[in-house]
């Protein structure tokens, strides 16, 4: 009974959410704004996971299929759809459920338990609109950048640890990654990255927005934020791979 | 004008607001007055549509407030300036752009005059080199004139004050309920504060109501608070000692 309440909830709040915005000036003032402040300021992080994974892919690719009748140049192939088709989207998506979602969460839980949401309101705002669309379109418009981003990092961690390693030599690794390579699994990563984009940024900012009392039920949202849209990531990730790829 | 008739607001089972009517007049200071939990806040909230009354109306300027459609509600919202009891200031905006916020969102003017307009504000309120501080780098009088600057921005008819000098300094209380007090004159705004504070009420209480338990239980101006037979009311207004001594003296 309780997700049907939630899910009933959540579909009022993205109705009030997807309003016409009140300037479209601010409005899209705020969509820079976010762009930096979800996207830009996520650069590192989606970097310095994607160059390990990389590596990690690589390395172990290469120790359990050690045998003489396999090329090497597999390992690369290997490494990088597994980049494309898995870490790039949906790891990195579960990475920013938790670093961009608890940030949604919690601005938008504190600003309604100090009564800045009802100040809004107040004024005559559409306050779900006001400061969640602007979140919603920014993140899905940075997320396939990062994305790409992380899928090129990620190939070079893997190049890297292949040649530093000398596990996989650099001319194997090379031909591997452009061997057999199937262009629709970059736009099916795109896919993904964007429907996830969508859920962490809503899912996120209803917990917020629904909180009520203090600062503790403020750290609470942002749990449950975390833990819906990981979750939601993972469902979504199921229905879209057996679309796309079925 | 704000007129109040017959408000019920239930929260489940629980009914708050028990059947609460009253005019609140333009020009004045209305207060309402209550201890921590008799519903005040409730009504406020109610009052300015934040929260949805049970049953009852609720008319400003002989409009009903219920009839209203969106669009309608959103025009009358602009009308409204409010202070919020924490002040709620956006914390990522300075002081400035938080008074220029509602001028940046509902009003097409040049960015020199919002600026004018926004800094007139700022004075009004005797605010000085604050204007691109953030509001944590600012005080807890200067947050609340900060909120009053930003509710005054739009001209607005009504103004509402929730315990507009709770977390404040008798002599800052003071100052903000004097402000309020020439402002709401100034403007010919109709005023309603939310207080439990009595220096407030013996300040600027030109008519008051006092709520208790969801009910409201009397209606006067501050020169009768003073000779109510009214238990309930006499156990509020003389909690505090000083005004027990200022009693059993002028007995």
């Amino acid at each position: 009974m309780r997700i049907l309440f939630h899910l009933g909830q959540y579909t009022i709040f993205l109705k009030n959410v997807f309003k016409k915005p009140e300037k479209h000036s601010i409005f899209f003032r705020q969509i820079v704004r976010e762009i930096d402040k979800l996207g830009i300021d996520s650069l590192g992080i989606v970097m310095i996971i994607s160059v390990f994974m990389g590596a990690v892919i690589t390395l172990q690719t290469a120790y359990n299929i050690d045998m003489p009748i396999i090329p090497k140049y597999t390992v690369g192939l290997a490494a990088r759809d597994s980049i494309l088709l898995e870490f790039s989207s949906t790891i990195v998506g579960l990475i920013l459920a938790g670093k961009v979602g608890s940030n949604i969460a919690s601005e938008i839980g504190t600003m309604r338990v100090t009564e800045q949401i009802d100040a809004l309101e107040i004024m005559g705002v559409n306050p779900a609109g006001y400061l969640v669309l602007p979140k919603v379109v920014a993140f899905v418009c940075i997320i396939p950048f990062l994305v790409i981003i992380s899928m090129g990092v990620g190939i070079t961690g893997g190049f890297l640890a292949g040649s530093l390693t000398g596990e996989v030599p650099a001319p194997e690794y090379i031909y591997g990654i452009q061997y057999a390579f199937i262009p629709f699994y970059v736009a099916y990563a795109l896919i993904k990255s964007v429907v996830f984009a969508f859920l962490i940024s809503t899912i996120s900012a209803y917990w917020g927005y629904h909180v009520q009392g203090g600062a503790l039920e403020v750290g609470r949202a942002s749990t449950k934020a975390v833990v819906a849209s990981s979750i939601q990531i993972l469902l979504f990730n199921l229905i879209l791979t057996q679309l796309l790829l079925a | 004008m704000i007129e109040a008739i017959n408000i019920r607001k239930s929260f489940g089972d629980k009914e708050i607001l028990k059947g609460i009517s009253t005019v609140f007049e333009q020009g004045k200071t209305n207060l309402i007055i209550g201890q921590s939990g008799s519903g005040k806040t409730v009504l406020l909230k109610s009052l300015v549509g934040l929260h949805e009354i049970s049953s009852g109306d609720i008319r400003y300027d002989g409009q009903s407030f219920l009839d209203l459609d969106n669009t309608q509600k959103k025009r009358l919202r602009q009308d409204i300036g409010m202070l919020f009891q924490g002040s709620a200031l956006f914390d990522s905006m300075t002081v400035e752009e938080n008074v220029r916020f509602p001028l940046d969102m509902f009003t097409d003017w040049s960015d020199e005059k919002k600026r004018e307009r926004a800094n007139f504000c700022i004075n009004r309120v005797n605010l000085e080199n604050a204007n691109n501080k953030f509001p944590s780098e600012i005080s807890g009088g200067m947050q609340k004139r900060v909120a009053i600057a930003r509710a005054i921005s739009l001209n607005p008819k009504y103004l509402f004050c929730d315990e507009p000098n709770s977390g404040l300094d008798p002599r800052t209380a003071i100052v903000i309920d004097e402000l309020i007090h020439e402002i709401t004159k100034e403007f010919g705004m109709t005023t309603i504060i939310n207080t439990h504070d009595m220096n407030s009420v013996m300040g600027i209480g030109e008519s008051i109501i006092f709520i208790y338990q969801g009910n409201k239980l009397w209606e006067g101006t501050k020169d009768d608070i003073f000779h109510v037979q009214n238990k309930e009311l006499e156990d509020f207004i003389f909690a505090s000692k000083l005004f027990k001594k200022v009693r059993d003296n002028n007995s």
